[in-house]
This record gives structure tokens, C-alpha cells and sequence, in this order.
């Protein structure tokens, strides 16, 4: 085997130069080339990180491997170097960044090519690739939270990418702003680390922990860990910073299925399993991220039953399988988690690329309840879409159900309670999958004739990754069986040199077996009853509790109301009446009553000797006196 | 020698521009700031186990000498001062000012101030290059400032003038202080300051510290700092917010602090307190800000009081974030700036409520005025991001009370830093074309201009070693 992990700093490098070359000359490119270039960057990145993966999981691997480039920051006795670290749970994530990055990218020559800003979106795709590749590859924190920003920024300028239009920019910046109040947490918790352990590299922080030999309290670590999952309920949405994430539709549809479903949002996943030592060390933490875990699994799923544009329901579809991932973490079970997110960065990616190329076919048009029939005019999409929607809902055979029956089983060994709330996120999921299946693919064609007229299947650059995902998503699952299938799981015996799962229990095969019944009985329950409401739809005006669902719980309206609103409100009043009345007014008040005791004394100049000899006779009298006392 | 060069070179093609007509005086105000940031390139470049100084007798009967000293916090701002008035003569390359010698003469006599304020190292002469600084800059303020420039100057100049006297009547004070003959150099001001009981130093602190206060300014001593920013031409507001405010921060870190380390160390909490109050303050009043000028303006009134929030909290790993956040905030300010200037020039109105679509219009300057901007609210790979970052490990690790408290405050400021600066982009950057006025993209000396600027915030924000390495000896000796 070569060696290849020696040479992990070409996988961030390709985009880089890609980034550059089409970002430097953006207003000469041809459109077609920056494509190509855009694409054959991550290809390159991607070739790179199969060699890494090959390498890494090769019995003779002695990992991890640290690639330092340069010394970063460097005063005194704290020195970050720029580095990368090679292991198993880094080189996973590099093959499904540049994996789906790839086959996104050339989905995206063809969706964007009538765009007049495509080589601007090739920079910005290849910047966004490059800065995700630097979190997952940082051997530190600090290069991990150079991404992490890094990534947001992208995140911001694809969502803004049609900055013209005001609502989209509101998006975008409602996404930065959200996450900058994340990464605040980030950085407090960078600030502790250093703080308490003086380093900030994985390796050394986490051998200190393994040792025992930490002194630190367990206290401390509890708030780090606290302090970093503020940044992960940021970047990956989880209540209460989850609401960037469905305006962040207002995005070309490739980056929502890139950044806002595959890549960018699982940051948080990763960064919780890559600081598993750490988050094993705090319990309370690990309730904490359960639970906002399963409540964001839960709101968002009931979010998503209302929702009648296309991209929103697979938004907050998004933001509820982000939710079951934090559960899964919170109950210790890290690599189940990530095998969550490789499966769900198949199916959401093929989902969205779906959707998209529902929205090409629709000319725009991103309101499902005028669609309908489609899969009649677009055999490809439907078909692929329809492997989506199986694998999301947990149907067996498919990838999800894997991942996701290892969630409810790790929840179930945990506490009951904690499984059948999430079966029920996972049955309200399988709903709202299938209530947009049918709604948009079956059924009669409901919108206008002209767009009837238009209906077409994309092209091959864009069928194509939907196929290959699709793919994905149905033998995506098998490298991950559980316990009752198959002795080995080939997905956490790659993980186990970096990170296990915590306070694992056994189940009994029998309950196993259980689980997964009760689990697939209710999904296909829900298929069921699915099919049933939306195989002939009727809309009518919503009220009571669905018209809160369609309103999204009010959420947006009550963060306007409680926090947007009074910090403009405070920063009127500071302006207005602190700055300009208070602090300015004294100032110009002291130079006001210098005038005005000048102007009092000038009076005293009368210009009569008479009254200068009086006051001069006053002024005697008054020392006479005051030294007589003072003597005295 | 080559140190008195960098004052003389300034001052003399300062005087001789007044004699110089139209384009001339705009050409010899460039090559004469092109040879004094090469000078000051080669200071920088050099050894700092010996730094450079020259000194010479000047006042016997006052005890003053003419004496200079570059280490690598002075050489710092003096390379700074050198780029930033060079980039500040290139944009002026297709403005017209009226009356060209006095105004780049003016400017020159400013620079020479400057130069003299990070040089000196003899108390009198560090006051008088002080006022010299300063006073070139009411005369560009009041002659060609805008429309409500008159009381504006008036109140800037009373400001900063009661400040400068307490701090005089301070340094004379101290000087008597000293053993022997009086004298005003560094060592034995210091050294008669740093010997005197606490609580004289305590008072002493407060005449020496609200002089600098006001120049950073720090609030709430900063009112004067918004109006004058405002009204001020840009050139001049460069000068003002890149160099002068530095002037106050690089007085408290060399004279200041050297000299009351107990007045210091009594009065930090109270400092920092003030400080933290001006970040979030200052932020708050941002957002409400409708003209570009007056939000950089308390933006950079939040920068400041995180530098001095952490020069304050005495821990090594922040005062070299201090000193190379100095130096970041001098060149990012610079680039805002020069694109406000732009935009007023082009759109003939600095209000946000009135532009909009400059990414359609003028490409070239939108893609400028956002990587400048996201250098600004420190974003990592920027420069922005280095002296932020070690800031806030110093304010954390400082020995101030409640420390965690006044960095989560603190970094409060990073969170509404991003909320007005993006609402700034959107408001001038996106959107649809403003109709009113056909704006050209960037002019050539623009570009370059801006390119300098760009170069060295992603230069020195991905490899920001040469700074640190310039300012590491300094930021240690002034924790010790």
C-alpha cells in the first residue's frame, strides 16, 4: 500500500486551487470549463482520499498519522501548528465529502448551467470543499473551527447566492448570524481547553484524559463539552439555532443536498465523536445532547408534515435526522451516529439532487400541491426518489434502516422512553416522506398546462449522480449489520482504533428482533396511511393545530419577538438617547458651563476703578479674617 | 540616523509641499511616503537583540534629549504608519483635493508626528511629536472636512487637548521625581514612576490614562470619535482610525504601563469593565447606524476596547495578540475606508437606506468590500482572526476578576459584529442596481490600492509568523 497519508494535504489543496482559478478569474472563464475545473478538483481529492482509506484500513496502519504544515499561531509557550490527522473516523469522512462532493458537482454543470454567476458558484463550491475538508482533516481544534467558520461563510454566500433578491440574503445572514452564536460556544470552549490542558491537539488533549493523570475537574469538563455542543446545535441546527437551516433553502438546490443535508450540517456529529473521550468523561452532557437531540427529531418532524414546498419538507426532514443523530450520540452510541450520517448523506443527497431536478422539470415551480404524476414524464427521478424515501423511513433492506435501527436500539438499551418517542419521529418521518412521494410523483399533473407541457427528465449529467446514490442508499446500509445479523460490523471495527461506542448494553437477540419489528410495523403503518390520504389530495385552508404546524410553531415569530426586536430596540435607545442626550450631553455640558462661568465672570470686569477698590478691600477683609481663625 | 530619517523625510517634503502646486504635491506626497515605508521596511527587517536608536543633545536646561528607539512593537507601527499612508496616496491619485500643497503637506507633517510618537523614547520629545501629530490633522479637519466640520473639529480638538495637558502636567510631575538632574527618558521616568507609593500612582494613573482613553477611544470618552470620523475627509479619517487611535493604545503599552505598574494593577478591573461595557455598547449602537461612516466608526470603537480590555488583563499570549491586532485593525480599517470613499464618490451618498446592487454594478469593489469586511468580524484564514483569537485566550487567562464573565461578553462582540457588518453588505452590496447613478468599477490606482490591502490580510491571516515574530520579545518584556 502506498503511502498515501503523508501526502492527506493534496485532498484540501485540489479545491484550493480550484477555488482560486475559477475565483481569480471569474469574469474570463468559460462557463463549461469552470465546471470541469470545478469537478476535476474534488475528482483529484477524491482519487487522493481512497488511497487514505485503503491505507487507513490496512491491519498494518498505525494511526493516527499527523501531517504538520507550518506553526500557525505561536507566543510563548502556546504553539497551534496548521495540521492534519489521518484515522479512521477523518479518512470516512474525507471519501463521503469528496465522494457526494463530486458526483454533486457534476449534477450541478448541468443544473446551473443556464446561471450567469456559474463560475462564481464553482469557486464558492470548491471554497466550501476545501474548508470542510480542513475541519474534518484539523488535528487540533483550532484548524477544526478554521473550517467550521470557514464553511459558514460558504454556507452564507451560496445561500445568498442570488443576492439580489432581499429574501435570500436575509437567509443567508440569519444562517451566518445563527451560526457565529454557535460558534461562540466553539470558542469558549476552545478557551477552556487551553485554558485547563494547554494544548489544543486532539492527540495530546485526549492521552491526557485516557491516562487518568488529568487533574481537571469533572466540572470543567462538563462545560467544555457543553460549550462545544452550542457550536454543533449551530453548524448541524438542533433547537434552539435550528431555524437557519429551512431559509437556507433559498440556496441552489445542489448546495442544500452538498452543504445543507450531506456535508456541512453533520460538523456537529463529527465534532462530538471526535471529542468522544471527552464526552464519555461528562454524563450530564450527554443527557443534554440526547435530549435537544430528540426534541429537535420530534418538532422538526411535526414541522415537516405541513410543509408544501418541496425543499422544506426535506429541510426540516434535515434538521429531525440530525436530531436522531444527536440522540444517538447522547446515549454514547458515537459510531452509530456516524454511520447515520454516511447513510443519510446518500439518501438526503439523492432526495435533494431529486427534488432539484423536480424543480428544473417544474421550471422553477417548488410547491408540491401543484404537481402531481410526475413519475409518469420523469422515470428516473421518481424511481430514484422513491429508493430515497424508503431508505429515509427505515424500510428494511435499505441503507437507513440499518443506521436507524441502530439508533432506536442504542435509545431502547438506554431508557424505553427515549425509544418510543423516537419511533414516533421516526413514524411521523416516514409520513411526511411519503405524503411528498405521492403528492409529487403520483396521482394528476395539478399545476398549469404550460408547465405540464414542459415536463422532462433531466439530463444524463444529472441522472447520472442520482442513480449512483441511489445505489448508495440501498447497499450503503450493509457494512454496518447489527449484532443479530451478522457477527461482524464492518463499520465499527473501521471506526474502533479512534472511537467506540460508550456504556454499551447487550440486548438479547429475541429483542432485538423485536425492536426492529415494532419499528418497521410502524414506518410501513405510516406508508400505509400515507398512501391512503394523499393518493387523491384535497387541500383546503388549514386550522387549528395544522395551520401552527404550517407556521412552523411560530418559532421565527417568537425569536423575532424576544431577541431580535429588543436588542434593536435597546440599540435605539443606547443611540438615541445614551449616546447623544447622556454621554454627550454631559460632554457638551461641561463645555457649555465653562462658557457660561466665563461669560458670569467677564461680568466682574466692569471697568470702574471704584468697584475694583471694593472688592480689592473685600478680598482683604476675607484674608484677615481667615488667617486670624487659621492662626487661632 | 535611519530613524531620525523616518521623521525628517515626512517632515521636510511635508513643509516643501506647501510651496508645491496641483498634481505635483500629490506626486511628491507619494514618493515621499514610498521612502519612508522602505526605510521603515528595512527597521522592521532588522535585529531587535540590539535595536536601533539615535540620540542627541536637545533642552539641557530641561533635561530633555532628542532620543529615539526602535524595538519591535515601535518598528511595527512605524512599518503600519509607512503602508498606510502610502496606500492612503495612491487611492488619492484620481481625487482632487482643493489647495493640494497645504492638504498633502498637512498630511506629511502628520505622518512625521507619528513617526516621532512610536519612536521616541524621551518623554518630552514623545509630547511633543505627540501634539505634532495631532494638530496637522484639526487643520485638514476644520479646512476640508464636511458640512458641520467647524464645531465638530472644535469639540475634537478641546477633547483630545485637556487629555494631552493632564498627561503633560503627569510626565513633568514625574520627571521631578526622578533621581538628580530632572530627565524625561524612558528608563528614568519609568524607573521614578514605578518607585513612587501606590497610591500616588493611583491618582497619577488616571491623568495620564483618560489622555490615551481618548484617543482610542475608550468609552465613555469616545463621543467626540463618531462626528469626527464623520465629518473628517477620508484621508484624513484613515489617519485618525488606522494610526491615531494607535498612538493612545501604544502610549498606554509603553509608557503607561511601565511607569504605574501599580496604578496598573489597581485600576485593571475598572479598565476592563469600561472596555467590555464600550464592545457591547458600541456594537448595540452599530446596528441602528444608517450611514457607512458613522457604523465603521463604532465598530471600531468595539475593536478597540477589545485590544484594551486584553492589554489590561496583563497575560502574555494577549498583549501579542494586542500588538498584532494593532497592526491587523490599522490595515482592515484602512481598506473600509478606502471603499466608503468609493462609494461615496460613486453614489454620491454614504446613507445604507439609499444604495444597494454593487455586486452588479462594480463587481471588482463588492468582492473587495466583502473580504474586507469578513476580515473585519475575524474570520479565520483572515488577519482579523489571529489577534482576536490570542486576545481572547489572554483575556481568559488574564488576571482580572471575573474573567470568564468579561470574555463572554466580550465575545458578545463577535456575534453582533457579524449582525451589522452583514446587514452593511447587504444593504450597499446586494440587492437590485440602484438606477440613480452609473457607477465604474475600481480605477486602476484603486485596485492596487485595495490589493495591497487584501494581500496582507489573507497573507498574514494564513501566515501571520512574521508578525508574531516581530512583536514576541516586546509583548513578553511588558507582562513581565
Amino acid at each position: 500500500m502506498g503511502n498515501f497519508s503523508q501526502l492527506v494535504y493534496l485532498v484540501p489543496l485540489f479545491p484550493l486551487i480550484g477555488f482560486l482559478i475559477n475565483g481569480l478569474l471569474w469574469n474570463k472563464m468559460p462557463k463549461t470549463l469552470a465546471g470541469i475545473i470545478g469537478s476535476a478538483a474534488i475528482l483529484a481529492s477524491f482519487a487522493v482520499s481512497l488511497g487514505i482509506f485503503f491505507e487507513v484500513r490496512n491491519p498494518s496502519f498505525q494511526g493516527p498519522v499527523i501531517v504538520n504544515l507550518f506553526d500557525f499561531i505561536q507566543s510563548g509557550a502556546l504553539r497551534i501548528p496548521l495540521a492534519f490527522q489521518v484515522d479512521a473516523l477523518s479518512s470516512l469522512f474525507l471519501l463521503i465529502i469528496t465522494g457526494i462532493g463530486f458526483l454533486i458537482h457534476v449534477y450541478s454543470t448541468s443544473y446551473m448551467h443556464h446561471d450567469e454567476g456559474m463560475v462564481k458558484y464553482f469557486a464558492y463550491l470548491n471554497l466550501f470543499v476545501f474548508s470542510m475538508l480542513l475541519l474534518i482533516l484539523g488535528a487540533n481544534y483550532l484548524v477544526m473551527f478554521i473550517g467550521w467558520e470557514g464553511v459558514g461563510l460558504c454556507s452564507y454566500l451560496l445561500i445568498g447566492f442570488w443576492f439580489k433578491k432581499r429574501e435570500y440574503t436575509n437567509a443567508a445572514k440569519k444562517a451566518f448570524v445563527m451560526n457565529r452564536i454557535g460558534d461562540l460556544g466553539f470558542l469558549v470552549g476552545m478557551l477552556l481547553v487551553l485554558y485547563n490542558f494547554g494544548t489544543l491537539s486532539y492527540k495530546e488533549l485526549f492521552t491526557t484524559l485516557g491516562s487518568g493523570m488529568s487533574t481537571v475537574p469533572s466540572s470543567t469538563i462538563t462545560w467544555i463539552t457543553i460549550c462545544f455542543f452550542i457550536g454543533a446545535t449551530g453548524k448541524s441546527a438542533q433547537i434552539p439555532l435550528y431555524t437557519w437551516l429551512p431559509d437556507a433553502m433559498a440556496g441552489p438546490t445542489p448546495v442544500s443536498a452538498l452543504i445543507h443535508a450531506a456535508t456541512m450540517v453533520t460538523a456537529g456529529i463529527y465534532m462530538i465523536a471526535r471529542s468522544g473521550v471527552m464526552y464519555s468523561m461528562a454524563p450530564l452532557t450527554l443527557n443534554i445532547v440526547a435530549v435537544v437531540g430528540l426534541a429537535t427529531a420530534l418538532l422538526a418532524a411535526t414541522i415537516a408534515i405541513r410543509q408544501y414546498d418541496i425543499k422544506k419538507v426535506l429541510a426540516y426532514s434535515t434538521v429531525s435526522q440530525l436530531g436522531f443523530m444527536f440522540l444517538a450520540l447522547g446515549v454514547g452510541a458515537y459510531t452509530t451516529a456516524v454511520f447515520h450520517v454516511m447513510t443519510h448523506a446518500f439518501f438526503k443527497a439523492l432526495m435533494f439532487l431529486g427534488s432539484g431536478s423536480v424543480i428544473h422539470a417544474m421550471d422553477g415551480e417548488q410547491d408540491i400541491r401543484k404537481m402531481g404524476g410526475l413519475g409518469k414524464k420523469m422515470r428516473i427521478t421518481s424511481i430514484t426518489f422513491l429508493i430515497g424515501c424508503l431508505a429515509i423511513s427505515g424500510v428494511p433492506m435499505f441503507s437507513g434502516f440499518f443506521s436507524k435501527d441502530a439508533i432506536l436500539t442504542a435509545a431502547f438499551a438506554h431508557n424505553p422512553i427515549l425509544f418510543a418517542l423516537a419511533v414516533l419521529a421516526a413514524m411521523m418521518t416516514a409520513f411526511y416522506m411519503f405524503r411528498l412521494y405521492f403528492l409529487t410523483f403520483t396521482g394528476t399533473f395539478r399545476g398549469t398546462h404550460e408547465q405540464e407541457h414542459h415536463l422532462h427528465e433531466s439530463p444524463i449529467a444529472m441522472t447520472a449522480p442520482l442513480m449512483i446514490l441511489a445505489i448508495l442508499s440501498i447497499v450503503g446500509g450493509y457494512v454496518g449489520l447489527p449484532e443479530v445479523m451478522s457477527e461482524h460490523n464492518l463499520f465499527n471495527e473501521y471506526l474502533a482504533p479512534v472511537v467506540k461506542n460508550f456504556g454499551e448494553h447487550h440486548l438479547s437477540a429475541g429483542m432485538e428482533w423485536a425492536l426492529m419489528g415494532i419499528s418497521t410495523a410502524a414506518s410501513l403503518t405510516m406508508i400505509g396511511v400515507a398512501y391512503t390520504m394523499f393518493r387523491k389530495p384535497a387541500f383546503a385552508e388549514s386550522t387549528g393545530i395544522a395551520k401552527i404546524l404550517e407556521n412552523k410553531w411560530y418559532v421565527d415569530e417568537l425569536y423575532d419577538s424576544i431577541i431580535v426586536r429588543p436588542i434593536e430596540a435597546l440599540s435605539g435607545v443606547l443611540d438615541r438617547f445614551v449616546e447623544k442626550m447622556g454621554i454627550d450631553g454631559i460632554v457638551n455640558g461641561v463645555g457649555k458651563s465653562v462658557k457660561w462661568g466665563g461669560d458670569r465672570l467677564r461680568m466682574l470686569q466692569t471697568g470702574q476703578v471704584g468697584f475694583y477698590i471694593f472688592i480689592m478691600v473685600l478680598g482683604m477683609v476675607a484674608l484677615f479674617t481667615l488667617s486670624f481663625f487659621w492662626v487661632k | 540616523m535611519i530613524l531620525l530619517l523616518l521623521i525628517l523625510i515626512p517632515l521636510i517634503t511635508g513643509a516643501f509641499s506647501f510651496a508645491v502646486k496641483g498634481d505635483a504635491a500629490k506626486a511628491l506626497a507619494l514618493i515621499s511616503t514610498i521612502a519612508t515605508l522602505g526605510l521603515s521596511a528595512y527597521v522592521s527587517a532588522g535585529n531587535f537583540s540590539a535595536p536601533m536608536s539615535f540620540d542627541q543633545e536637545w533642552i539641557p536646561l530641561l533635561g530633555t534629549r532628542f532620543s529615539l528607539m526602535a524595538d519591535g512593537m515601535s518598528s511595527m507601527l512605524c512599518l503600519l504608519t509607512g503602508i498606510v499612508m502610502m496606500v492612503v496616496m495612491i487611492a488619492q491619485i484620481n481625487k482632487d483635493v482643493e489647495n493640494p500643497g497645504s492638504f498633502y503637506g498637512l498630511m506629511l507633517l502628520s505622518q512625521a508626528g507619528l513617526m516621532g510618537v512610536f519612536l521616541a523614547s524621551d518623554a518630552l520629545l514623545f509630547y511633543v511629536f505627540w501634539e505634532l501629530a495631532l494638530i496637522p490633522v484639526y487643520f485638514l479637519c476644520s479646512q476640508w472636512g464636511g458640512e458641520k466640520r467647524i464645531p465638530v473639529t472644535f469639540k475634537f480638538f478641546i477633547y483630545t487637548f485637556v487629555g494631552s495637558l493632564m498627561m503633560l502636567s503627569a510626565l513633568i510631575y514625574l520627571s521631578l521625581q526622578t533621581p538628580g538632574a530632572n530627565s524625561y527618558s524612558w528608563a528614568s521616568i519609568t524607573h521614578a514612576g514605578a518607585a513612587l507609593p501606590a497610591d500616588k500612582q493611583q491618582w497619577l494613573f488616571w491623568l495620564i490614562f483618560i489622555a490615551f482613553a481618548i484617543k482610542m477611544p475608550i468609552f465613555p470618552f469616545h463621543t467626540w470619535q463618531p462626528d469626527a470620523y464623520e465629518q473628517s475627509p477620508t484621508p484624513v479619517t484613515i489617519i485618525l482610525s488606522a494610526l491615531m487611535v494607535k498612538m493612545g493604545l501604544y502610549a498606554i503599552l509603553r509608557w503607561l504601563m511601565p511607569t504605574l505598574p501599580a496604578g496598573v494593577a489597581y485600576w485593571s478591573d475598572v479598565v476592563v469593565v469600561l472596555s467590555v461595557i464600550g464592545i457591547v455598547y458600541a456594537s448595540c449602537i452599530a446596528i441602528v447606524q444608517t450611514d457607512i461612516k458613522r457604523l465603521i466608526a463604532y465598530s471600531s470603537i468595539a475593536h478597540m476596547g477589545l485590544m484594551c480590555a486584553t492589554a489590561f488583563a496583563h497575560n502574555g499570549v494577549g498583549m501579542h495578540g494586542v500588538m498584532v491586532q494593532m497592526f491587523n485593525h490599522g490595515i482592515n480599517i484602512t481598506g473600509m475606508w478606502l471603499i466608503v470613499s468609493m462609494i461615496e464618490q460613486r453614489w454620491g451618498t454614504r446613507d445604507m437606506t439609499k444604495l444597494g446592487g454593487m455586486a452588479s454594478s462594480a463587481p471588482q469593489m463588492a468582492i473587495a468590500f466583502v473580504i474586507i469586511s469578513l476580515a473585519n468580524i475575524a474570520l479565520p484564514l483572515t488577519n482579523g482572526f489571529i489577534g482576536e483569537f490570542m486576545m481572547f485566550n489572554g483575556l481568559f487567562g488574564g488576571m482580572i476578576s471575573n474573567h470568564t464573565v468579561m470574555t463572554v461578553l466580550a465575545g458578545l462582540g463577535i456575534i453582533l459584529g457579524a449582525v451589522y457588518t452583514l446587514n452593511m453588505i447587504q444593504k450597499t452590496a446586494y440587492g437590485e442596481k440602484t438606477t440613480m447613478v452609473m457607477a465604474k468599477d475600481l480605477a486602476l490606482n484603486e485596485y492596487v490600492g485595495l490589493a495591497v490591502v487584501i494581500t496582507l490580510i489573507v497573507f498574514l491571516g494564513v501566515y501571520p509568523k512574521p508578525l508574531l515574530d516581530l512583536t514576541a520579545g516586546v509583548a513578553q518584556m511588558i507582562v513581565k
